[in-house]
């Protein structure tokens, strides 16, 4: 499966990339993490704290559980602060 | 109802006048805008980013919420991103309904959702460097009472 992932604010600074395609045989978002900080570097420390990421899959908010079937975007950021 | 995301700035005087034209049947506006902070001075600028893909319809979402929980007329979000100097205003929203009450808090409960619901990410740029703005407890918390 190929996915769009996406980071933003500090875990985009930290990987240093806005976005990245990912082939990937991961079954849910926490697998997918998984995977990405075992990379490199900049991966773990972008992913050492999971109780500040938040994921999008496919533009909608989830969790770490949600399943990755048949999604084509998956984005990473830190709790939002709009307002 | 009406969302926009935008770089641009917003004449907020104009809008309100123009949210309470349109809602000239309802009876009651309630208007609310935000601001850059200036921390004291240590502010230079502030950058904020967002999601093009979800943000605007992440916003919508949080209106529509509203507009079920709530007997509205009308509604409008502004959000801006991108560079903003102080006191440069932020976003606002507008709501408008039969009485005051509706209005009023429909208007709370679009900015707590806006705050910690929305794409976006602020940071500050100040003279020792720049820091991402973090989210807060008090952020979280203020979505229970929902």
């Amino acid at each position: 499966m190929t996915l769009t992932v996406l980071y933003f604010a500090w875990l985009r600074e930290r990987i240093g990339l806005p976005r990245e395609t990912v082939d990937t045989s991961a079954a849910t978002v926490a697998d997918l993490v998984a995977e990405l900080a075992a990379r490199e570097d900049r991966y773990a420390l972008a992913f050492a704290d999971l109780a500040s990421v938040r994921v999008a899959v496919d533009q909608t908010l989830t969790d770490m559980d949600a399943p990755l079937a048949q999604a084509r975007e998956v984005a990473f950021f830190p709790p939002m602060t709009g307002g | 109802m009406s969302v926009r995301v935008q770089a641009e700035a917003f004449d907020y005087g104009a809008e309100c006048a123009a949210f309470a034209q349109a809602a000239s049947g309802a009876g009651a506006v309630v208007t609310f805008c935000g601001l850059v902070r200036d921390n004291d001075g240590r502010l230079q600028a502030m950058e904020i980013e967002h999601y093009p893909g979800m943000t605007q319809t992440a916003l919508e979402q949080i209106e529509a919420q509203a507009r079920a929980r709530w007997s509205l007329s009308d509604a409008l979000i502004v959000h801006r991103f991108g560079r903003l100097e102080p006191g440069a205003m932020i976003m606002m929203v507008a709501t408008a309904s039969r009485h005051r009450a509706d209005a009023f808090v429909a208007a709370e409960f679009l900015m707590d959702y806006l705050k910690s619901r929305a794409p976006f990410w602020k940071k500050e740029f100040g003279a020792d460097g720049a820091t991402w703005v973090a989210a807060t407890d008090a952020d979280e918390q203020a979505l229970r009472r929902w």
